[in-house]
């Protein structure tokens, strides 16, 4: 891949807006890599939860927008529990979702689950699914 | 009949695990002339120095062996208590079953080990037999020292001496003192203004009575030895008269003529007539002789003219001067490499590729901008500054394989000084790895991350070529596996630190080490990293490698610890391994001469009652000799033999084999 870097991206409306969300600050991460280390479902990741958090220091949030990661993460927080800088970036995630669900685009289009599967998933599981995946 | 006592050292488990010690031990006690052989666990410890006294008094002893570690080790402890306990000292010997036995024969049941300490020992025994008592040698010292290079290094070394009362010729050989830290703006990690802490320095260094400050001048030539050193330094001409000069600078405001500052880095012009820098010490001009049209054509003289105090002559040549001293420290400093050697990145060829000194001087409030970061190209302010490190550092390839250990850390301040004064900027820093050990090293690069945005990528940059006034930067961001490519308006290569340029040729004269990049090399890294293999010669900054200043001026110091320390005895003792000449047999083809490495070897007239010189012989300078032997194995006619390991000795031992 090849990008190109400059200020506006860097920081651009949109980063500051993450930021403003999750609490969190991009700059602290310094990509040791434990966060993608210790997450249980990075594997199943497009971009690993440390790369989220260095293409969205290089302002190159439409790349993080495109992966699936922000809709594997289970929110186990994990990574922030091991973050030696304190990031979580299972909240930079959270943030990333609330961008995605305030415009009002579901994840998850909720007819076209399948009914016998509603019957047989636990209540708080689908709860929790589409408070995590729907607007 | 000589009585001989062997103690075998077990050295814990160093020397057991291999060789048999209780069996070296019980072979010895066979030899002739032994009268008494143990082995011990520690024979370096206070119970172990202990019993070898007991042993020399209780056996009558007249020589000892000690078979145990490197002589380098523990020869003095050893020579030590055999004083304490009525021996010369020199009938001490050690023979090594460490490092030469155990430490390479590994596998005990082949008694390798055992048999070779065996053999090593017996040789030390006969040379021992052979020994005559030695007295050390007694030499006077000069209680003054010679300082070369007046950078931060030099300076505190000449301070620290001056305090401690005694004198020093600190000799520099640009106009003024204060080195490469003087061109630097603020400095990592406080980020104090770097004149402001060297600038009161200088002065001290200036207006302490027992520092001569000789400034555009070199060392031409090193005599003598530890405690009397000879040296001949070249005063170059400045072409005014430094007595009485008042430092106007009226001769400089008037000069009608210009040529690039090397202070400035290229960045700026200076006068023919110039100081270096506006606080500069001595502030005493100096003509830059090539350059000036008066020395060469004699047409203008417009300095002299204007000069109140008539201080200018055109026709000033250089001196030599002679001094004479106990110690000499050595901090000559560094320079950078050659960025033009790196045409990838466009340095020379662009205008707005600087290196990182030409940064310093641009941030500086006394540099070429007045401290406003501008490009050389247009003098606009750039908005996006590249910054790429170890340029020609870590590049076994083009460049040197060390890392310059502080470019890191420079670089991090340049991003910050940049943000502080170009507000809306954005910094790039492409680095491979950020080396930040130190006290608060580290969290000072996070604060150039976090708190002033610096952007940093890691990977290098392949490409840096011009764009429409844009210098375009194409590296790769590896922690996210991209390519990138930067619009920038400026790029700064963080160079690498190499040697100066004439250190091997300074070496040669002082007689000391440099290594494969002409670094000075130390006596020992760790345990004796200011001294070199020379007595009486130390090393301080950035003549043995990079460093920064906390690091330079604590080695300033450390040296002028060495140097004082040598000067509070009138006379010092050395070690008496020293060759000696026979008189009757030498004559004085002076192969000897030429094969000495230290010089130690001088020309000695006999004379007869008239005056008349009737012969020629050599003599070895108890001073200077080291004891390596070579003018032996030289000597034709065998005239020279070494003390302690006299031919008679050495045969003795390789007999007993
Ligand atoms: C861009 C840059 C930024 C830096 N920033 C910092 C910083 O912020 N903080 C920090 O701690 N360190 C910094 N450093 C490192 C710092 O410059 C050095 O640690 C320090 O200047 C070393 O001092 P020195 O006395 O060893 O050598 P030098 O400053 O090189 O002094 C050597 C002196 O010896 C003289 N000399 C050389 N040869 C002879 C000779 N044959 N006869 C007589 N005189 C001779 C030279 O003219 C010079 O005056 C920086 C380095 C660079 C390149
Ligand atoms: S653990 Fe923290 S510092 Fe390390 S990569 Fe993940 S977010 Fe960054
Ligand atoms: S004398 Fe040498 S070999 Fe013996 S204990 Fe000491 S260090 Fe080890
Ligand atoms: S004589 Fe030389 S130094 Fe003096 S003013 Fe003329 S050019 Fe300058
Ligand atoms: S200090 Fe940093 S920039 Fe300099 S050579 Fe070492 S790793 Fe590279």
């Amino acid at each position: 891949m090849k990008i190109k870097l400059a200020k506006e991206e860097i920081e651009s409306a949109s980063i500051h807006q993450l930021q403003r969300i999750s609490g969190e600050d991009l700059k602290k991460c310094y990509q040791c890599g434990n966060c993608s280390g210790g997450c249980p479902v990075s594997f199943e990741m497009d971009i690993a939860p440390s790369q989220v958090m260095r293409f969205l220091q290089l302002g190159k949030i439409e790349e993080v927008m495109k992966a699936n990661s922000m809709w594997v993460c289970v929110g186990c927080l994990q990574c922030y529990s091991r973050c030696p800088k304190g990031c979580s970036v299972a909240a930079v995630l959270e943030g990333l979702r609330q961008t995605v669900l305030r415009k009002g685009e579901d994840f998850e289009k909720i007819k076209e689950i399948p009914i016998p599967f509603l019957e047989k998933a636990p209540q708080q599981a689908i709860v929790c699914g589409f408070r995590k995946l729907v607007s | 009949m000589p009585r001989i006592g062997v103690f075998v050292c077990q050295c814990g488990n160093n020397i057991a695990a291999t060789v048999d010690t209780k069996k070296v031990a019980e072979e010895m006690k066979k030899l002739p002339g032994v009268v008494f052989t143990c082995d011990y666990k520690f024979m370096c410890s206070s119970p172990g120095q202990d019993m070898l006294k007991q042993a020399i008094k209780d056996n009558k002893l007249d020589g000892i062996i000690v078979s145990a570690c490197s002589p380098h080790m523990h020869e003095k402890t050893f020579r030590k208590a055999a004083e304490a306990a009525g021996l010369n000292p020199y009938q001490c010997e050690v023979t090594n079953i460490r490092e030469q036995c155990s430490w390479v024969h590994h596998d005990k049941t082949k008694a390798v080990g055992t048999v070779k300490s065996i053999d090593l020992t017996r040789m030390t025994i006969e040379r021992l037999k052979k020994n005559k008592p030695l007295k050390k040698i007694k030499i006077p010292i000069k209680k003054r020292a010679l300082v070369i290079g007046g950078g931060i290094a030099g300076i505190q070394a000449a301070l620290d001496i001056a305090e401690g009362g005694r004198e020093v010729i600190l000799v520099e050989k640009e106009p003024s003192i204060g080195g490469n830290m003087a061109r630097l703006s603020e400095t990592f990690p406080t980020m104090d203004c770097s004149q402001c802490i060297l600038t009161p320095k200088m002065v001290e260094a200036e207006l302490n009575e027992n520092i001569t400050l000789l400034t555009y001048s070199e060392v031409e030539k090193v005599d003598g030895y530890i405690g009397n050193f000879t040296v001949q330094i070249r005063r170059k001409s400045k072409f005014v008269d430094e007595e009485r000069c008042t430092g106007c600078g009226e001769c400089m405001e008037k000069c009608p003529f210009k040529t690039e500052s090397g202070f400035e880095l290229g960045l700026t012009k200076r006068k023919i007539i110039y100081t270096p820098f506006p606080q500069s010490v001595p502030n005493v001009p100096v003509i830059d002789a090539p350059n000036c049209p008066k020395i060469q054509k004699d047409k203008c003289g417009a300095c002299a003219i204007v000069c109140g105090p008539k201080c200018i002559d055109f026709k000033m040549e250089d001196k030599i001067v002679t001094e004479e001293v106990g110690a000499i420290v050595v901090a000559t400093g560094y320079q950078l490499m050659p960025n033009e050697r790196f045409g990838e990145y466009g340095y020379g060829r662009i205008k707005d590729v600087i290196s990182g000194m030409q940064f310093e001087r641009l941030a500086s409030s006394s540099g070429p901008t007045g401290g406003e970061i501008r490009r050389p190209s247009d003098g606009k302010v750039p908005k996006n500054v590249v910054f790429i490190q170890c340029v020609g550092s870590r590049d076994e390839k083009k460049g040197v394989s060390y890392c310059s250990k502080v470019c890191c850390m420079y670089t991090a301040k340049h991003t910050m000084l940049y943000k502080h004064k170009v507000h809306d900027g954005q910094s790039f820093v492409f680095y491979m790895d950020i080396r930040s050990g130190g006290k608060r090293y580290e969290e000072f690069v996070r604060k150039a991350i976090e708190h002033d945005d610096a952007m940093y990528l890691r990977g290098r940059v392949s490409r840096v070529y011009e764009r429409d006034g844009k210098v375009m930067v194409q590296g790769a961001d590896t922690l996210s596996g991209s390519q990138v490519e930067i619009e920038a308006d400026m790029v700064v290569l963080a160079t690498a630190i190499v040697s100066r340029e004439g250190a091997d040729t300074l070496a040669q004269k002082l007689g000391i080490g440099y290594d494969k990049y002409k670094f000075y090399n130390e006596y020992h890294p760790k345990l004796r990293p200011v001294e070199t293999v020379t007595a009486g010669i130390f090393l301080a900054g950035t003549c043995m490698g990079p460093m920064d200043i906390p690091e330079s001026v604590a080695q300033g110091s450390a040296a002028a610890a060495k140097a004082l320390s040598l000067f509070s005895a009138d006379e010092m003792a050395r070690e008496p391994i020293t060759s000696v000449v026979n008189k009757a047999t030498c004559n004085a083809c002076w192969d000897c001469l030429t094969a000495c490495p230290y010089s130690a070897i001088e020309r000695e007239s006999v004379k007869d009652r008239q005056g008349n010189i009737v012969k020629w012989l050599a003599r070895v300078n108890e001073g200077v000799c080291q004891g390596c032997g070579v003018c032996v194995a030289a000597c034709r006619s065998k005239s020279i033999d070494l003390r302690g390991y006299t031919d008679e000795q050495v045969f003795a031992a390789i007999n007993s084999f």
